[in-house]
């Protein structure tokens, strides 16, 4: 997995509440067999008319946030399904930090498996950035996952929660299969007790 | 003397491999499901790393998202359906995991075909790629649905690392009028505590209501529970989980049996239990429930009016309710009754059972679905369907008009052929009216199965208790 430790970009506002992921990345693109390729689709109804053509007031076709790398969105974004192609969807167009008042709990674990980082903040502060945010391309935010802030354009800092280690994984890049593995005694102890407790399992 | 638990902490607490600091344990996982969709980049990742699938027979796999409804002798026409298809036959077969196939009776949507296994169990936790895993709750296990990397972790190591959610009850009590079902419930519950008001919790359902419930009701209680926020919900076995598993193919069988239920009776909340946060419904004052918007919170009984954003003081919700309303393209004050459906949709992992087929088709029985609407009925499995089958339902629904189809998720998700065009309204016994659900443009009315047959009938929205 890609490590996290700062991310300095331009953050799009998308202050709709309960974003969910069937508006982050349709059905119709979850037939794929692979992980990449699914930024070209990330919020597919949204972004693109019936017809396919980029829909121009949608915020990630506006000029000044195509090369968006932090998105700024309302309450209890990702609701819904457990779909990972959300967040590889969001990964894939290159953004790599969500900030919201709240996430819905498979989406926002989902993300950092994937080098995302989802930052949730109260709503007034949440409101502070999407005002930022709005200030199109001068809206530059820096993220630093090590001191948990953001920096924004005027230098305001804010401070954000995050659990240790989810953190840890993040700043190292780590393979949590490969970290489980390591506990791989501790695992066939738990079964052999088990097989003998509820062989039925 | 020890602390009271609550059903979950004592599920939780049987499953710890290694508590970890940092507020993460390592909890063990007895069952995993898989299907089509969301275990692709899973075995790959499997592949790449050279692992293997730790315990093949703990894992169950079937295909259900994307398999057609209608005649499948001539396998699969759409070409990315049948590949991811095929993947997960080629998988299952390299790793070793057994596969129900689209010939196989036993295959069904994932969520249908496990129970009927005996392959969900009380006491178990039981994990799927799919969020509506929460359905599994009904046996009083802890299910919930992951990600693709997780299910590649499971895959790996039969383990997950997590923290431990919060504790929440919901209380039920009294007798659900006529007409209001298990369905009518969870929205009235999701309509009460929002979308995100299970957000962080384990739902326990508790109270007399719920122990009325047949094991079909509970399964779509729990199923609902994602759509509230929770990732699991809960309800403490009793002897009517113990007979409803009790002879399936992957139940404990004669001599563990006994064993299996004096473990399983253990299984609830002691009376002293902390939750972190308590809600009581009276099931009486529930009527049969609609969705009007697109979020399952944006719902209510029947007999309302579609609400009006003015009289929303909150800005983001008004402007979610604004966008809501000319999504579905309904206008404020209008009865919900009033609303003309041009499709019924009969199924899914929350109402594709026979429970919910029988009471769909004692409302179609000796009536016609009216002649502008479309309407469909999907069982959600093979055996389902065969059961329905040797009940005459599938000829009543004939007879009424509806079509009789093959076992899968269908048109509650779209991603087959069987979907909304745009601007096509829907009354649907499935979980989700988001935009575009149902198919791109596709405007989707959650109700119960005996609602959804109403509103076939009648052809705009109706109130059941009206055809009872």
């Amino acid at each position: 997995m890609e490590k996290f430790n700062k991310l300095t970009g331009v953050a799009a506002p998308l202050n709709l509440i309960n974003i969910d992921t069937d508006m982050i990345i349709p059905k119709q693109f979850l037939k794929t067999i692979k992980r990449s390729g699914l930024g070209v689709h990330l919020f597919d109804e949204m972004r693109y008319d019936d017809a396919g053509n980029e829909v121009a007031d949608f915020v990630l076709n506006k000029p000044q946030y195509r090369e968006a790398k932090i998105l700024v969105a309302g309450d209890n974004f990702g609701c819904g399904s457990s779909r990972e192609h959300a967040p590889w969807a969001i990964a894939d167009f290159g953004i790599r930090c969500v900030i919201a008042p709240s996430f819905a709990d498979i989406f926002y674990n989902n993300c950092f498996k994937n080098g995302i980082l989802p930052i949730a903040l109260p709503q007034e502060q949440v409101d502070l950035l999407m005002d930022d945010a709005a200030r199109g391309a001068n809206a530059i935010l820096e993220i630093d996952l090590d001191s948990q802030t953001i920096k924004g354009p005027d230098g305001g800092t804010i401070s954000f929660e995050i659990d240790p280690f989810r953190k840890h994984c993040l700043l190292n890049g780590l393979d949590e299969v490969g970290l489980t593995l390591q506990k791989q005694d501790k695992i066939a102890e738990f079964e052999a007790a088990r097989e003998n407790a509820q062989p039925w399992l | 003397m020890t602390t009271p638990r609550t059903l979950y902490d004592k599920i939780w607490d049987a499953h710890v491999v290694v508590p970890q600091e940092d507020g993460v344990s390592v909890i063990y996982i007895d069952r995993h499901l898989v299907h089509e969709v969301t275990s692709p980049q899973a075995f790959e990742g499997l592949r790449t790393a050279g692992r293997q699938v730790r315990r093949p027979e703990a894992t169950l796999a079937v295909a259900d998202h994307n398999v057609p409804t209608t005649d499948r002798a001539h396998g699969i026409a759409d070409e990315e359906s049948r590949i991811q298809i095929e993947t997960l036959e080629q998988n299952c077969k390299d790793f070793g995991v057994e596969y129900l196939d689209m010939s196989d009776i036993r295959q069904g949507i994932v969520h249908v075909s496990g129970p009927e296994q005996g392959f969900t169990l009380p006491g178990a936790t039981i994990v799927c790629g799919d969020s509506h895993t929460s359905t599994h709750g009904a046996f009083g296990a802890l299910a919930f649905g992951i990600g693709t990397s997780e299910v590649e972790h499971v895959l790996a190591t039969q383990t997950l690392v997590a923290a431990k959610s919060k504790n929440m009850r919901v209380n039920v009590t009294g007798d659900l009028p006529v007409g209001v079902t298990a369905k009518d419930l969870a929205l009235a519950i999701i309509g009460e505590i929002g979308t995100a008001g299970g957000t962080g919790y384990v739902i326990e359902y508790a109270g007399d209501t719920i122990e009325k419930l047949s094991m079909e009701g509970r399964m779509t209680l729990c199923n609902l529970t994602i759509e509230g926020g929770a990732r699991s919900g809960l309800i403490a076995p009793d002897q009517k989980t113990f007979d409803y598993v009790q002879g399936r193919p992957r139940a404990p069988k004669a001599g563990q049996w006994e064993t299996a239920v004096k473990i399983w009776s253990q299984l609830y909340s002691d009376p002293d239990a902390h939750f972190d946060r308590e809600i009581t419904l009276k099931a009486d004052e529930i009527a049969p429930q609609v969705t009007w918007g697109t979020s399952p919170e944006n719902v209510l009984p029947i007999t309302a009016v579609v609400p009006n954003p003015a009289e929303v003081a909150d800005a983001a919700h008004k402007a979610a309710m604004e966008r809501a309303l000319q999504y579905m393209g309904i206008e404020a004050g209008a009865p919900l009754t009033s609303l003309k459906v041009d499709r019924v949709f009969i199924g899914s992992c929350t109402n594709g059972r026979i429970e919910d087929l029988r009471a769909a088709a004692a409302i179609a029985e000796g009536r016609k679905v009216a002649p502008h609407v479309g309407a469909m009925v999907v069982p959600g499995s093979g055996l389902v369907k065969e059961q329905a089958e040797a009940e005459g339902l599938d000829k009543i629904f004939i007879e009424a008009g509806f079509e009789w189809r093959e076992p899968g998720c269908s048109m509650c998700l779209a991603m087959n052929a069987d979907k909304l065009k745009p601007g096509e309204r829907c009354a649907s016994t499935s979980n989700r009216n988001f935009e575009g659900r149902q198919g791109r443009g596709g405007r989707t009315h959650l109700v119960s199965p005996g609602m959804a047959v109403a509103a076939a009938i009648a052809g705009h929205l109706a109130d059941v208790r009206d055809y009872n």
